[in-house]
């Protein structure tokens, strides 16, 4: 469905100092700079798949998504999504595809999203009896029946970026650009749009490309993730698997029904956290069952449960390398 | 025998889809002018250099003619242009250059349809409310000088609504020319105030331009400019007979043919390096 070969896009900045005397030097020389958002980017994601595109900020994960969706032409390299070139932006690929970018918006700010929803109709040419049961099923599905027809500017930030998110499905993609679609929202709210998002993929086989700040988006919705720093690929594959190669260590969490010493606790593993009865320790893969073993023998244990690494940690550890190069940790084989 | 559909041609594909999408565009145009009441009544309100140059030319006109224009034939000179300038002029060029610097433009580079039709049906969907805005200044030009307007031959009218229709697509394809300049420099509005100077002079827009001196006029002929403005106002005001009024509408509309390619290709261009920041 999308296939991206050694794709580059540069952007010409210009460049100026601060300054009254810098303002003047830039009217008669200005000086500009080439940054490399994305470089030598390659990967494929095939109809259906979920997968999360991370990286910190300024990696160029949003730039390669607005390449994806056809708004910005590539500096080299070739890409395809569904077929197509993007940047012909041919009015069969606008309706195969939807960005949502979490900051921008699309619905109108003075009518009630119903209007976004009735232009949109006219502009994807769907049939009337298609987009209102699209739309009376994805409203549904959000529980915003109340809050299509009033104007967009009274909505809160929550019912905006769920009415935004009827807008960018009532053409019912096949391939979904999702940069940052939780952005602002209150946990509830990021846990509903999740389960609607899969919920999607899941009924429409729909290829999900996701950026995401919040883990829990990429860990809830994406069995695949894509890394980039600095523009280049660092990984390519299984989430399980980029985890437990930067992380090789699991977190047990234990509530003891009577406290215990900390020197007991430090000698099972790395004491992460102590919270009352609550501990929670780093422990080696490779000790995992030893150490469980021990703390069930020595420790009056009420309750243990064992768990990955979060995965915030995992990349705060992937992006602390040295240089892009060593941090290479894996790419998934044909991409 | 089975016989195969036969899929229209690509273009013609496209142009159904427009046909089908524009009444919807208008109408959704429409409620955002409605909900923007206020402010579009202020704005089309602050378009009153007719009105003042009204005033100067009847009291030039006061002492006697100049040329062919009496006292009379100035009012109705321009409160036609007061008429014709508010129901052509449109907002494209200021919204183009905010949506391609702050990269709102994405929304509709995303849509399968053509942004320049976009923009056509927001625009175009002023016209009604400007047409209601303009509706008694009709009234008191047809009292003032209902014996000069060339309302009462069918040929004249026909051309004079054609005109109109051409005047608002030279001024829509202009002002996307000098909007899509966004693309390249940093700001397109400074190159716009100097096409509005410009504009102002061989348009017809302060002065008549047969009241002008001959190179103006001369230079005036040649110039898309007055085909904006003075064209349609000289045809309803009865200024011009059918056959002339007819042969310069053939030129107002390869003006109109000229200026939507050169708005296509300036477009094409700058898309390409649209970099839609922010987000």
């Amino acid at each position: 469905m999308i296939e991206v070969k050694d794709l580059t896009k540069t952007y010409r900045v210009h460049k100026r100092a601060p300054g009254v005397a810098a303002a003047l030097r830039s009217v008669l020389r200005r000086r500009y700079e080439d940054v490399k958002a994305v470089e030598g980017l390659s990967f494929r994601i095939a109809d259906g798949e979920r997968v999360g595109f991370l990286g910190p900020n300024g990696a160029g994960k949003t730039t390669t998504l607005k390449v994806l969706a056809g708004l910005l032409h590539p500096t080299a390299g070739e890409v395809r999504v569904g077929g197509f070139v993007p940047q012909t932006r041919d009015a069969t690929f606008l309706r195969m595809i939807t960005l949502v970018m979490g900051q921008k918006q699309q619905l109108l700010w003075d009518l009630p999203p119903s209007e976004t929803y009735a232009m949109n109709r006219a502009i994807y040419d769907v049939p009337r009896a298609d987009a209102d049961a699209t739309v009376k099923e994805l409203v549904e599905l959000l529980e915003i029946g109340d809050l299509v027809d009033k104007p967009t500017r009274q909505l809160s930030l929550g019912e905006r970026m769920k009415c935004e998110l009827v807008a960018a499905l009532l053409h019912k993609p096949r391939v979904l650009f999702l940069d940052e679609p939780t952005i602002g929202l209150d946990v509830a709210m990021q846990a509903k749009m999740r389960e609607f998002i899969r919920d999607y993929n899941e009924r429409h086989g729909a290829s999900v490309l996701l950026t995401s700040h919040y883990m829990d988006d990429v860990v809830a919705l994406c069995p695949r993730v894509i890394v980039i720093d600095h523009g280049k690929l660092i990984y390519d594959g299984d989430l399980k698997e980029l985890v437990r190669r930067v992380r090789p260590d699991k977190r047990v969490t234990m509530r003891l029904s009577q406290p215990a010493p900390v020197d007991k606790l430090a000698a099972l593993g790395t004491v992460v956290s102590v919270e009352g009865a609550k501990i929670v320790l780093s422990v080696p893969s490779a000790r995992l069952s030893s150490v469980v073993r021990d703390a069930l023998a020595a420790l009056p244990v009420a309750d243990l449960t064992i768990e990955d690494p979060p995965l915030e940690e995992v990349m705060r550890e992937l992006f602390r390398g040295p240089t892009d190069e060593a941090r290479v940790v894996g790419v998934r084989a044909g991409a | 025998m089975t016989v195969a559909a036969v899929e229209p041609p690509r273009g013609a594909r496209g142009l159904r889809h427009v046909v089908r999408a524009f009444p919807t565009l208008l109408r959704v145009g429409f409620a955002e002018i409605i909900a923007y009441r206020a402010e579009f009544l202020v704005w089309v309100l602050t378009t009153n250099m007719p009105l003042v140059m009204l005033a100067i030319w009847r009291a030039v006109a006061a002492d006697g003619p100049v040329g062919r224009f009496d006292q009379t034939q100035f009012t109705a000179y321009f409160l036609a242009v007061l008429i014709v300038r508010l129901l052509t002029s449109t907002w494209v060029i200021w919204q183009m250059s905010m949506e391609i610097r702050d990269g709102t433009l994405a929304a509709k580079l995303l849509r399968p349809i053509h942004p320049l039709v976009a923009y056509a049906a927001e625009h175009l969907a002023a016209v009604p409310m400007r047409a209601l805005v303009v509706s008694p200044i009709v009234g008191v030009l047809v009292w003032v000088a209902h014996d000069r307007l060339a309302l009462g031959d069918p040929r004249l009218l026909a051309i004079f609504l054609l005109s109109l229709l051409g005047a608002w697509l030279l001024i829509y394809f202009t002002m996307v020319v000098v909007g899509a300049l966004a693309f390249f420099v940093d700001s397109a509005l400074g190159v716009f105030d100097l096409w509005i100077a410009i504009h102002a002079i061989f348009s017809g827009y302060l002065i008549p331009l047969e009241s002008l001196p001959s190179w103006i006029r001369g230079a005036a002929a040649v110039l898309p400019f007055r085909f904006m403005l003075g064209f349609p106002v000289e045809v309803v005001v009865g200024l011009l007979d059918p056959a002339a009024a007819a042969r310069q509408l053939a030129v107002q509309w390869g003006y109109v043919v000229v200026l939507a390619s050169v708005a296509l290709m300036v477009w094409r261009a700058g898309v390409r390096r649209f970099q839609a920041f922010g987000g």
